[in-house]
């Protein structure tokens, strides 16, 4: 019974949670969506911090979705010992840059009594989900090995049974518990992104690199108006 | 040609005498709020001296601005590689303790403290810990200590100076200063728009004001990298940058922004300036001794009538054009050459130009040791001025000499030329030859005259209206934004989880 509800309740909900929340927070409550950086008050120690976090986990984040898209590819590449242990070893090496820069960022938000002044409640929740997602994450890559191995035939039909709307987790439910804590816990992560910092991963800004360096708004286009033909004329402005 | 309107200023530094009530008037409106108590839209500085930011045009330290890479220019510290690059951390960004940590006092002790042998004191304590702090330093902190070791012996400016040149510089009988009050120069090319990853940050068509979206920002904080002047800041409560709006609301209905408004010393010009937007890049990529002069030469002459029909096929109101038309802005800046912009070598084409002083340049001491301040010696002062003209045209020209001596040269002609008028102590000879050799008649020194010394509050500020008749966007929802401090939306600007 708990098996479905940890791994078919807690998924969906965590979904749709992710989903009409961070449309929801993002059109209505604007001002509140950033990624809130604390650089400004201590720079130096973010430093050692944020840069191994981020690349990190911006690493394990793409290596678990080739694992979900492109398992026969993993599987195939798996096929090489040597190439199955340098895959291991790389996904290992980011996942311990991951827990180093956590702890150094923990560690230097309790340091600080300005940064702790710019901490919320759910600043701390942030913290103790990646703590587990991450720590359990590298418990299994040491104590399940080998999961780029298992993780193709195992999890990647379940995700996709999940996406498809039929479950199927009789796979998942005979997986070890440290395993099951970590998918729990990214399903808890997923659906916590609309009440905390995680949003600002959200908002990327990829449109930058579309677009034109400067950046000028017309309120109403005049010149448009004269020429336009339409009912309704002239340019909106697209800043609010 | 794309001819468009930009809100320009000038400030007169003569005429600056360093009271601060401009940056009081900013701070009472727009930054008196949690995590904006640092930030000084508007600050006055004592030069030589490093300023505020701590070292801020150092951009070594701080990367900020343009550099030139072949025809064009590239952002120093910020960009679509460069920015992006540094997102987790920047590297180049000034943390608060470069600005100074926010205080007040404990005021309440003086009225509340137990009954003893010792006066009740209010300690100060920090306005972001709450804790008691003891400041080392603040907002013009180095106010005045223009010959001190700690602050005017680090201007960047004297860069260019031998040690020996820079050691003479500090002897007692040198020592000068003189104030430069700086604010948003709302530039032409503005970097903090081009470093804004979120795209939050943007020029105002109609008026040239560079203002940031606070739904838009995303605390990438590029823009104050990117910013060489550093006035982008980061409020450290809503994780959002602000900055100067020039007062916008003030501006659409036709009033001068509120430093301008106060300026005591009446040294504050606005107004309306066209310029040819095509002509931006290549003017910011121009070689360093050519910028001022190519960025004089994007403002176009609002008497043209090509440059009138041009206004007008881009949508620029008459009453807008009529402004250009009588901006004295245009006068100091075009008509007269007597503005220039500040370190145009960050290649961001500033819309605040500064009139130079003449009073740290003006008095010398003679062969006896004593200072020469009669008229005798009024040309041989620049050469021998007590601030070297290699720091004043490292300010104001890029480090071109000539151009900083030839507008010394002008306003001393003026001076000479109304000297011999109301005093008559002068040999005419002499006020002429002064007038000459910078090419200037008597009306336009009169002209320059008037304009400086006795302005009218309309002719000092020539602000075109916001036709709002015309911009109904401007006038949608203005009940809603009551009360916000011109965010311009109803949602509480609160920090975000």
């Amino acid at each position: 019974m708990s098996n479905y509800f940890f791994f078919i309740g807690v998924p969906y909900a965590a979904i749709v949670i992710m989903l009409v929340g961070t449309i929801f927070r993002y059109t209505n409550f604007g001002f509140k969506v950033s990624s809130l950086s604390s650089q400004f008050l201590e720079s130096r120690e973010l430093f050692y911090g944020s840069r191994p976090f981020h690349w990190g986990i911006i690493f394990l984040f793409f290596g678990h979705l080739v694992a979900f898209l492109f398992p026969r590819s993993v599987v195939l590449w798996n096929s090489v010992v040597v190439r199955l242990l340098i895959l291991e070893i790389v996904a290992f090496g980011f996942g311990i840059a991951t827990l180093f820069g956590l702890g150094m960022l923990i560690i230097r938000r309790l340091k600080h009594r300005r940064l702790l002044m710019v901490t919320t409640k759910m600043d701390a929740f942030v913290y103790v989900i990646l703590l587990t997602q991450v720590i359990s994450g590298l418990w299994v890559a040491y104590f399940a090995r080998w999961g780029s191995a298992w993780f193709p035939t195992v999890l990647t039909p379940y995700l996709k049974s999940l996406f498809v709307l039929d479950p199927d987790i009789i796979a998942v439910a005979a997986l070890p518990l440290s395993i099951k804590i970590h998918i729990v816990s990214a399903f808890v992560l997923i659906g916590m992104i609309p009440f905390t910092r995680f949003m600002h991963f959200l908002v990327y800004p990829f449109s930058y690199f579309f677009r034109p360096y400067q950046y000028v708004i017309w309120n109403w286009d005049r010149k448009k108006i004269r020429t336009s033909r339409k009912l309704v004329n002239g340019v909106r402005s697209k800043n609010n | 040609m794309d001819i468009r309107s930009q809100i320009a200023m000038v400030f007169h530094l003569d005429k600056c005498i360093g009271c601060h009530t401009c940056s009081i008037a900013c701070k009472n409106i727009w930054t008196d709020r949690k995590g904006a108590e640092y930030m000084w839209w508007n600050n006055v500085e004592t030069k030589p001296g490093t300023g505020y930011p701590s070292k801020w045009e150092d951009q070594e330290i701080y990367k900020g601005g343009w550099v030139k890479k072949g025809n064009s220019v590239l952002l120093k510290g910020a960009g679509k590689f460069k920015g992006i690059k540094s997102l987790f951390h920047n590297s180049n960004m000034p943390v608060i303790d470069d600005y100074y940590e926010p205080w007040t006092y404990q005021y309440e002790n003086l009225f509340e403290a137990e009954e003893g042998d010792d006066q009740p004191i209010a300690r100060p304590v920090s306005l972001i810990t709450g804790e008691t702090i003891t400041p080392k330093s603040g907002p013009n902190w180095d106010d005045d200590l223009s010959g001190s070791e700690e602050y005017a012996k680090n201007d960047v400016n004297f860069k260019n100076l031998s040690p020996a040149e820079q050691e003479s510089m500090f002897q007692l009988e040198r020592m000068t200063m003189h104030y430069l009050p700086r604010m948003c120069n709302h530039c032409l090319n503005p970097a903090c728009v081009a470093a804004c990853p979120s795209g939050a940050i943007y020029k105002r068509g109609e008026d040239g004001v560079v203002l940031i979206n606070q739904k838009k920002c995303r605390a990438w904080r590029m823009c104050v990298t990117a910013c060489p002047y550093k006035k982008s800041y980061y409020n450290w409560n809503t994780g959002k940058s602000e900055k100067c709006i020039l007062c916008y609301p003030r501006l659409e209905s036709g009033q001068a922004p509120a430093c301008h408004q106060s300026c005591v010393g009446r040294i504050r010009y606005i107004g309306v300036m066209l310029y040819d937007a095509d002509k931006i890049e290549a003017a910011a990529a121009s070689e360093t001794e050519d910028l001022v002069d190519n960025q004089l030469a994007i403002y176009v002459d609002p008497n043209d009538p090509k440059v009138i029909a041009a206004a007008r096929e881009n949508g620029i109101h008459d009453s807008t054009i009529e402004c250009a038309q009588k901006s004295p802005v245009y006068k100091f800046v075009k008509t007269w050459g007597l503005a220039l912009p500040l370190h145009p070598e960050f290649r961001t084409l500033p819309n605040l130009f500064y009139v130079p002083p003449l009073l740290p340049t003006m008095a010398f001491v003679n062969e006896e040791g004593v200072y020469e301040t009669t008229t005798e010696h009024f040309w041989g002062a620049i050469e021998k001025s007590r601030l070297p003209m290699s720091y004043m045209a490292s300010l104001f020209s890029a480090g071109n000499e000539e151009t900083i001596k030839t507008v010394l040269k002008k306003l001393m002609a003026v001076r000479l030329h109304r000297r011999a008028e109301t005093v008559g102590d002068l040999p005419e000879e002499e006020s002429k030859d002064a007038m000459r050799d910078v090419v200037m008649d008597k009306e336009t020194a009169d002209d320059i005259f008037r304009l400086t010394s006795l302005p009218l509050f309309d002719q000092r500020f020539v602000i075109p209206p916001a036709h709002r008749e015309e911009a109904m966007e401007m006038l949608e929802s203005t009940a809603d934004v009551k009360g916000n401090t011109g965010f311009g939306f109803k949602e509480p600007p609160v920090r975000g989880l």
